[in-house]
Order: structure tokens, then C-alpha cells, then sequence
């Protein structure tokens, strides 16, 4: 295998661990911060993705603008859903029940409307890539990896230098003690919930530009991305994009050099690896 | 009412015999092959239910173990030609081997709880397909069991298909409640609670959970050998989807993963709700609704099912006059069985020293407490009386040392096994199993602790309501922890150690947080317990009860034994007094 493909490969995954870092913030803030496992994300990442599709494809919208449409819609999707939370008290297991029934929920709307078929939104950025030297880097994966960093360090940002990220953080991890201190923990909680939609919005119309779509691709990403959540650690931004492109490098490289079925051995084996030798950030 | 549980018996085993009879009636093979889908989840739903469901260690990696089951049978059968029925067991045995092979490892890590078993389970899954997909047991395409012949007993294949799921069903029911009422399910339940508790109380955590792990597994594994024999030919894909893990989960929590019946109730619906779309032209829809139901359930029952309906059966019953049970209020202090005055000390800790990471908690505490006596551990905040507490019971390794009890080394034994040695001891903040009642709470300390030994003394449930009017607690036998008040919880921990009944009891902090009353309450159940025989060593801030107990006194400070002996002189020496209110004073 010549050093050139090797290259080549690591750059590709580096780029997919950039979308699985970004379906892995949303899933990981909810999980770390809300204590809710919220399996419909992976759900509204894909319906974010059919509408980007439909919204590109019948009134030749481009994606930009689509997402301008859909983020704020799914911030509140978000809210309505956490309404639901709130009011049911629902904990950490029963938020996996629920949202895996919203989950099957929306699948089965988007194959009601969309059929079961594959579908790809062709895009002309589709085919543009930068050369460097001998490698090539498609444009579209380079401009998720760009905005899944981009919001990682804001988020870390958010989370970390500004009051009402520790505000967030603080109920996390004590809702009743920040209640006593005056952080309003529900209204917090909303906000958050809004967000993580919005960041599955986000990623929804990147699937659309780089992915094939099809109702069952929904499930596909689960596996993968819970590992990137947990490698990364949970409500940790920048250790979820930073697990993202571990366990995307380590795939393609393995793609590339093995053979494609073995990949997904490689993405879990890290995760067990890593799960049993516990390092301290993890 | 007891008509009905003479009957039901009876009406089961009609049922049973009418489903075995099915077969044999001409019934077309269409609604066995419907029923044997049912059967099989019902297996799968209640082998999952048997680790995840009572210990809350929830598994997504059913699939794993479905699959090995699966592709042993594909592999036997399919491939070497061996009987059908053969493959049923030994795909039970892979896959109860694969579970032990991964719990020897999962479940010796401490801080692997709950989600982090998920999602390993998980990935265990997803590297086996990547492992059957890549390597001659499957290779890619899939495997055929078309030339696989499957003895008929006496009907057609799908009816001898619906036999075997049946019998499988059955079986994983008839195991799982077992399981539910023996000493392991009780142990499984509690360690879904408080899984320290649990061990400190003497359940053998790792050795209970392996075994649940292994049978669960093998259930799935057998349910997979059949499923294989059912399809008829197996993919790689459609063996290790996420589908069974998730649909396992989702039957068991709508049904009640905590009982026995719930899982099966869960797939009854689960199954019956799907199959009622799947021929119309909008299967779609009809998923979609059973999605929208399972929200519409768990929203509103949260516990499942079953444990909802018995609750509901239960006030029915309850209704009838059950409250006149006599309270057993003759409170007799035998003392505990193995004891004898042997007038050697019943406790030495020789040098026992612990440091987490670069804080010496201990350093080289020698200690010896007698057979009967009072010993007051004393000393400022952080001084290591909490840590000599955990170190005795097990709760922590030692650094260095020993600790002997009766002659004999316990330190380096699992708690469990410290807790049968007769070593019981209660927690600063309680801390009861919060899903177990009461009168649960006792009795599995009185099952598990040293009282197996006592075996004259009436069943567990005699001793533990004992214990309950002991310390006044029999009216709340049947209420949940949560619905306690500080003090009834700490006198929950009280009867929790003493229905062990220890030869030593360790008490950390009892009274504190307690008013003044009921700290008299307190001390003249210390004194009793002491008259039945049992040795004590009790940390203790309140001074007023160490001095009316103890009948000497350690006085720790920053980790080191500074002063030992009679309570007055003890707590008169200036070094102590120095410890407590600093140097300048003493000087």
C-alpha cells in the first residue's frame, strides 16, 4: 500500500470522523448535560437530511438556505420534545425507550414520504475536491469538518468560558443545589434540548450533501457514533470530534488496507480497548 | 381468593397441554409459524430480562449471543451435517460461553455499570458480525439450512418448529422465575439497587451476575439455533441487527422488566401489534402506531406492565382483612450461634495502612478488639475512622497490613465473603436498596449474612420481621426506603446488620442527625445488641453516647491510633484534647 493512499485514506477519515463528531455533540451534550440518552437524534439528523433533500431537489433550493430553514425548526422540535420530557420526569433509561419509539416513529414517516428507496441529493459541489500535491480533498466533507469543528470549539466555549454554560454544567451536575443557588435548571434544560435539535438539524443537511439516504441508513449510524459519544466523553465537545476523526481515520484506514468489512471490528475494538483500559479523560 | 390459587395451576397446565396439543388438531401451519414468531420473542424478551432485567445491567448485545446461537447451528447443521436437535444445546453452550468469556472481563472492572455495559454489549455484537462476515462460518453470502432435515415428532416442520419454541418459551419461563424467587434473584435485585450494598451484605456480586449472564445467554443462544432452523437461511446482517436488542429491550420495559411474566407480556404485544400491519399496504403506518404506543406506554407506565397490573391485584387483595397478622413482638436475644468466649480478641488490625493515590488515609493502624466488647472509634474529621470501617468490611484494599477476625486473615477477601464471616455493617448516610421493601431490605441480609449458619432460627422472613419489631419497625415492613424519614432509615440499617446477625458489627455515625430521643432509642439498642452477644466498633462524633457505650475508646488522628483506653481518661489525655481543639489550647 503506497504512502500516497495511505494519505489519501487518513485525510478521508479524518473528514468522516468530522461528521460523526457532529452527530456525536448533540447526542453527547443531551446525554452528559440532561442525563437523557436520546437514541432520535440519529432520527432527526436523517429528516433534517430528507428535507435538505426534498427542499433542494423540488424547489432547487440550495442547502445554505435550507439550513437556514431547518435548524431553527428542529431547536423547536427540540423544545417540544423536551416539553414532553419535562412533564413526564422521564429518567436516564426511559428517555432511550421514548425516544427510540420517536425514533421508529419518524422512520417510519420518512419511508411513508420518501419510500425505502436510496436516494442522493446531487449538489454541484459534489464533484469539486482541492488537490494537494497527489491527494485530493473533496470540498464538501472539508466544509462539515470545518463547521463540526467550528461548533465543537464553540460549544467547548460556550460550556466553559461563558456563565451560563457553568450555569448548565452546575445543574447538571447538582439540579436541586443550582436551583438553591438561583440557576433556573428547567429553562436551561430547554435551551440545551433546543440546541442539540439544532445540532442534529446541522448534521442533517451535511448526510444530505454526503451521503446516500435511505430510511434504514438511520439505524447504520448508531453504533458507530454512541462509540464516538463514549470515547469522546460525555457533554465534552471537543473529545467528541476528537474521537470522531480517531474512530473515522482508524475505519478508512482500514478500508483501505484490509479490507471494508473488517472496519467496523476496528471502530469497536477501540471502543472495547479503550472501555477496559479506562484512561483518566475518558 | 384461594379458590383461584388452587385453580391456577390446574389452568395452566390445561393451557400448556392445549399448546402442546395444537399441532396435532390439523391447525394450518400458518398460525404455528404466527405462534412460534410469538414464542420466540417471548424466549428472547424473558432470557434478556433474566441478567438485564433484575440486576440492571442492561445488555444491547443480545444479538451477540442470539447470532452465536445462530451460526452454531448454521455451522453444525448446515455445514457438518449434524442433527438438528444437536445444535439446540450446543448453541446454548457457545453462547453461555461467549457471555462468561465477556463478563470474566466486563464485570471485574468497578466503574463498568450500567451504560458502559450497554454499549460494550453493544460492540461485542458488532465485532462478531465482523468476525462470522469475514471468516468461512459465514463469509459474506450467507448460510443455506435448506438440505437441513428437522425431526417432525409426528406433524409438519412449522409444527415441530412451534414445538421446539414452545418448549423454549416455557423453559426460559419456568427458569426465570426460579431464578426470580431463589437466593440469586434476590441477590441480582439488590445489586440493581446499591451493587456495594450488596456485597458488603454478603452477595456474591460477580459470581451472581456471571451465572445470570451465562443463562440469559444460553437461552438466546438456543432461541438462535431454532430461528435458524425457522429461516432457513441466515445473513450476517440481518442475524446481528439492532433490531433484537432493541426489540428486547422495548418488550421488556413495557412489560415490567423486574418480574418474571413481564418480558413475555411485553413480546405478546410487541409481536401481536406488529404482525397486525405488516399485511396491510401501509406497514409503515402500523409501525409508526406501535411506536407512537410504546411512547404513550412508557410515558405513562414507567414501570412496565405487569408490575402495574400486580399492584392493581394486589390492593384488591390487600383490601381483604390481611391486617390482622399477629406482630410478632417477643423479642428473644439468642445469641449468635457460632460464638463461644474464647477470650482471644475477636479483631486485630496489624499495621493496616491505605493511601488513595498520594493521601495516606491510614498509616499503620494496630488495633485489637475483645469478644463483647464496646470500642468507640473517636477522632476529628478525616482522621480515617470512615476508612478503617470500609477496610474491615472489605470495601477497600489495604495498602498494608492485616486484619484478622477470630484468628483468622479477612483482608483481601471479596466483602461478600467478609459478611459470612460475621462482620456486618451499617452506613453513615443508609443506604438501602430503594426498589425492595422493608422487610426485603432485612431478609436478604438475613439470607445472605452470617446467619446461614443459624439455621435453627426459623426462615429468613421470621428472622428479618424479627428484627423489624426489634427496632420498631414492624408497621413499615411493607413501605418502600424512599418513603422513610432519617431516622426509621438508620434503624433500617440497624435491623439490615443485626438480622446477619454478626459476631461484629460495625456502626458508622448512627446517631448522627438524630434528636436527642431518639438517640436514647438508639443507645439502649446498642446495649441490647450487646447483650445478645455481639462485639461492636462504632464511629461516633456525639460524646455523650460514646461515653455511656463504649467501653474503651481509639481516638484517630490524621490517619495514626494517638490514644486507646477507658472513655474519661482516654478523652482527658492532651494529646487528645489537642487533636480535637488544637496545640495552643493543650499546651
Amino acid at each position: 500500500m503506497s504512502l500516497t493512499l495511505l494519505a489519501q485514506s487518513a485525510i478521508g477519515g479524518v473528514l468522516l470522523g468530522g461528521i460523526y463528531g457532529l452527530l456525536a455533540l448533540g447526542l453527547s451534550l443531551s446525554w452528559g448535560l440532561l442525563r437523557l440518552v436520546n437514541l432520535s437524534h440519529f432520527a432527526l439528523a436523517f429528516l433534517g437530511a430528507y428535507l435538505t433533500y426534498q427542499l433542494g431537489t423540488q424547489f432547487g433550493i440550495a442547502p445554505w438556505f435550507s439550513a437556514l430553514v431547518v435548524v431553527p425548526a428542529f431547536f423547536v422540535a427540540g423544545l417540544a420534545l423536551h416539553a414532553l420530557f419535562v412533564r413526564f420526569e422521564v429518567d436516564e433509561f426511559a428517555s432511550m425507550l421514548v425516544t427510540f419509539g420517536i425514533t421508529i416513529l419518524i422512520e417510519s414517516m420518512i419511508q411513508w414520504f420518501w419510500s425505502a428507496d436510496y436516494r442522493k441529493f446531487e449538489s454541484g459541489y459534489a464533484q469539486e475536491s482541492l488537490r494537494i500535491g497527489p491527494l485530493f480533498v473533496p470540498v464538501l466533507e472539508l466544509a462539515a469538518f470545518a463547521c463540526a469543528a467550528f461548533l465543537a470549539i464553540a460549544v467547548w466555549a460556550g460550556l466553559n468560558r461563558t456563565l451560563l454554560g457553568k450555569a448548565l454544567r452546575a445543574a447538571a451536575h447538582d439540579g436541586p443545589i443550582a436551583a438553591a443557588f438561583g440557576i433556573d435548571a428547567t429553562r436551561l434544560s430547554y435551551l440545551l434540548a433546543g440546541m442539540c435539535a439544532a445540532l442534529a438539524g446541522v448534521a442533517g443537511v451535511f448526510i444530505a450533501l454526503t451521503s446516500t439516504l435511505a430510511p434504514s441508513q438511520i439505524e447504520a449510524w448508531i453504533g458507530v457514533v454512541f462509540a464516538v459519544v463514549i470515547i469522546g466523553g460525555l457533554a465534552r465537545p471537543l473529545g467528541a470530534l476528537a474521537a470522531g476523526v480517531l474512530i473515522g481515520v482508524s475505519e478508512s484506514i482500514t478500508m483501505a488496507a484490509v479490507n471494508p468489512a473488517w472496519a467496523p471490528l476496528v471502530a469497536f475494538s477501540i471502543l472495547i480497548v479503550l472501555l477496559l483500559w479506562k484512561p483518566k479523560w475518558l | 381468593m384461594a379458590l383461584t390459587f388452587q385453580r391456577a395451576p390446574a389452568a395452566i397446565a390445561a393451557a400448556v397441554a392445549g399448546l402442546i396439543a395444537l399441532p396435532y388438531t390439523g391447525v394450518a401451519d400458518f398460525y404455528l409459524s404466527y405462534l412460534y414468531v410469538v414464542f420466540f420473542w417471548i424466549a428472547l424478551a424473558t432470557s434478556w430480562g433474566i441478567l438485564s432485567g433484575y440486576s440492571g445491567y442492561w445488555s444491547f448485545g443480545h444479538a451477540a449471543f442470539f447470532g452465536a446461537g445462530v451460526y452454531t447451528a448454521a455451522t453444525l447443521a448446515g455445514k457438518w451435517g449434524l442433527p438438528f436437535l444437536l445444535t439446540v444445546p450446543a448453541a446454548a453452550a457457545i453462547a453461555a460461553a461467549l457471555a462468561l468469556g465477556i463478563g470474566l472481563v466486563v464485570f471485574r472492572i468497578k466503574s463498568l455499570r450500567a451504560e458502559f455495559f450497554a454499549l460494550l454489549t453493544l460492540s461485542v455484537t458488532y465485532v462478531l458480525a465482523a468476525v462470522v462476515s469475514n471468516t468461512p462460518l459465514d463469509g459474506g453470502g450467507g448460510v443455506y439450512l435448506s438440505n437441513v432435515s428437522i425431526p417432525q415428532f409426528g406433524t409438519t416442520v412449522p409444527g415441530a418448529i412451534y414445538l421446539l419454541g414452545l418448549a423454549l418459551a416455557l423453559a426460559a419461563l419456568a427458569v426465570s422465575r426460579r431464578i426470580l424467587r431463589s437466593r440469586v434473584g434476590a441477590g441480582l435485585l439488590a445489586l440493581h439497587d446499591d451493587e456495594d450494598v450488596a456485597e458488603v451484605k454478603g452477595v456474591p456480586t460477580l459470581h451472581y451476575k456471571l451465572a445470570a449472564f451465562a443463562v440469559s445467554s444460553a437461552i438466546a443462544g438456543a432461541a438462535g439455533a431454532i430461528q435458524a432452523g425457522y429461516l432457513g437461511y441466515v445473513t450476517v446482517g440481518e442475524t446481528f441487527s439492532i433490531t433484537v436488542p432493541l426489540y428486547v429491550v422495548l418488550m421488556s420495559i413495557l412489560g415490567g422488566a423486574r418480574h418474571w411474566s413481564g418480558p413475555a407480556i411485553g413480546a405478546t404485544l410487541i409481536t401481536v401489534a406488529l404482525s397486525l400491519f405488516v399485511g396491510g399496504g401501509h406497514a409503515e403506518l402500523g409501525r409508526a402506531g406501535v411506536a407512537l404506543a410504546l411512547v404513550v406506554v412508557i410515558l405513562v407506565l414507567p414501570q412496565g406492565i405487569a408490575p402495574s397490573l400486580l399492584a392493581r391485584w394486589g390492593r384488591r387483595k390487600s383490601a381483604a382483612p390481611a391486617a390482622v397478622q399477629e406482630p410478632p413482638k417477643v423479642v428473644v436475644m439468642k445469641p449468635p450461634a457460632v460464638h463461644g468466649a474464647t477470650g482471644q480478641p475477636l479483631l486485630v488490625c496489624r499495621g493496616v495502612a491505605k493511601s488513595f493515590g498520594g493521601i495516606r488515609a491510614l498509616q499503620g493502624v494496630h488495633l485489637q478488639v475483645e469478644e463483647g466488647e464496646i470500642l468507640a472509634l473517636v477522632g476529628p474529621n478525616g482522621s480515617g475512622k470512615s476508612t478503617l470501617i470500609n477496610m474491615i468490611s472489605g470495601h477497600f484494599p489495604l495498602s498494608a497490613g492485616a486484619i484478622e477476625l477470630a484468628g483468622a486473615r479477612v483482608d483481601g477477601l471479596a466483602p461478600h465473603e467478609i459478611a459470612r464471616r460475621g462482620i456486618a455493617r451499617t452506613y453513615q448516610i443508609p443506604r438501602l436498596f430503594d426498589h425492595l421493601t422493608v422487610l426485603e431490605n432485612v431478609r436478604l441480609c438475613a439470607f445472605f449474612g452470617g446467619a446461614r449458619e443459624t439455621s435453627g432460627e426459623g426462615d429468613a422472613e421470621a428472622l428479618a420481621r424479627r428484627w423489624l419489631a426489634f427496632t420498631g419497625l414492624e408497621a413499615k415492613a411493607d413501605s418502600m426506603p424512599p418513603a422513610l424519614n432519617l431516622h426509621e432509615r438508620k434503624f433500617v440499617e440497624f435491623a439490615r446488620a443485626l438480622a446477619a446477625r454478626p459476631r461484629l458489627l460495625l456502626l458508622d455515625e448512627v446517631l448522627c442527625g438524630l434528636t436527642p430521643t431518639e438517640v436514647d432509642q438508639a443507645i439502649a439498642m446498642i446495649r441490647k445488641i450487646r447483650a445478645g452477644g455481639t462485639t461492636i466498633v462504632f464511629v461516633e462524633h456525639l460524646m455523650r453516647a460514646v461515653v455511656a457505650l463504649a467501653d474503651r475508646i481509639a481516638v484517630l488522628d490524621q490517619g495514626a491510633l494517638l490514644a486507646l483506653g477507658p472513655p474519661r481518661e482516654t478523652m482527658q489525655d492532651p494529646r487528645v484534647v489537642g487533636a480535637y481543639l488544637g496545640t495552643a489550647h493543650a499546651a
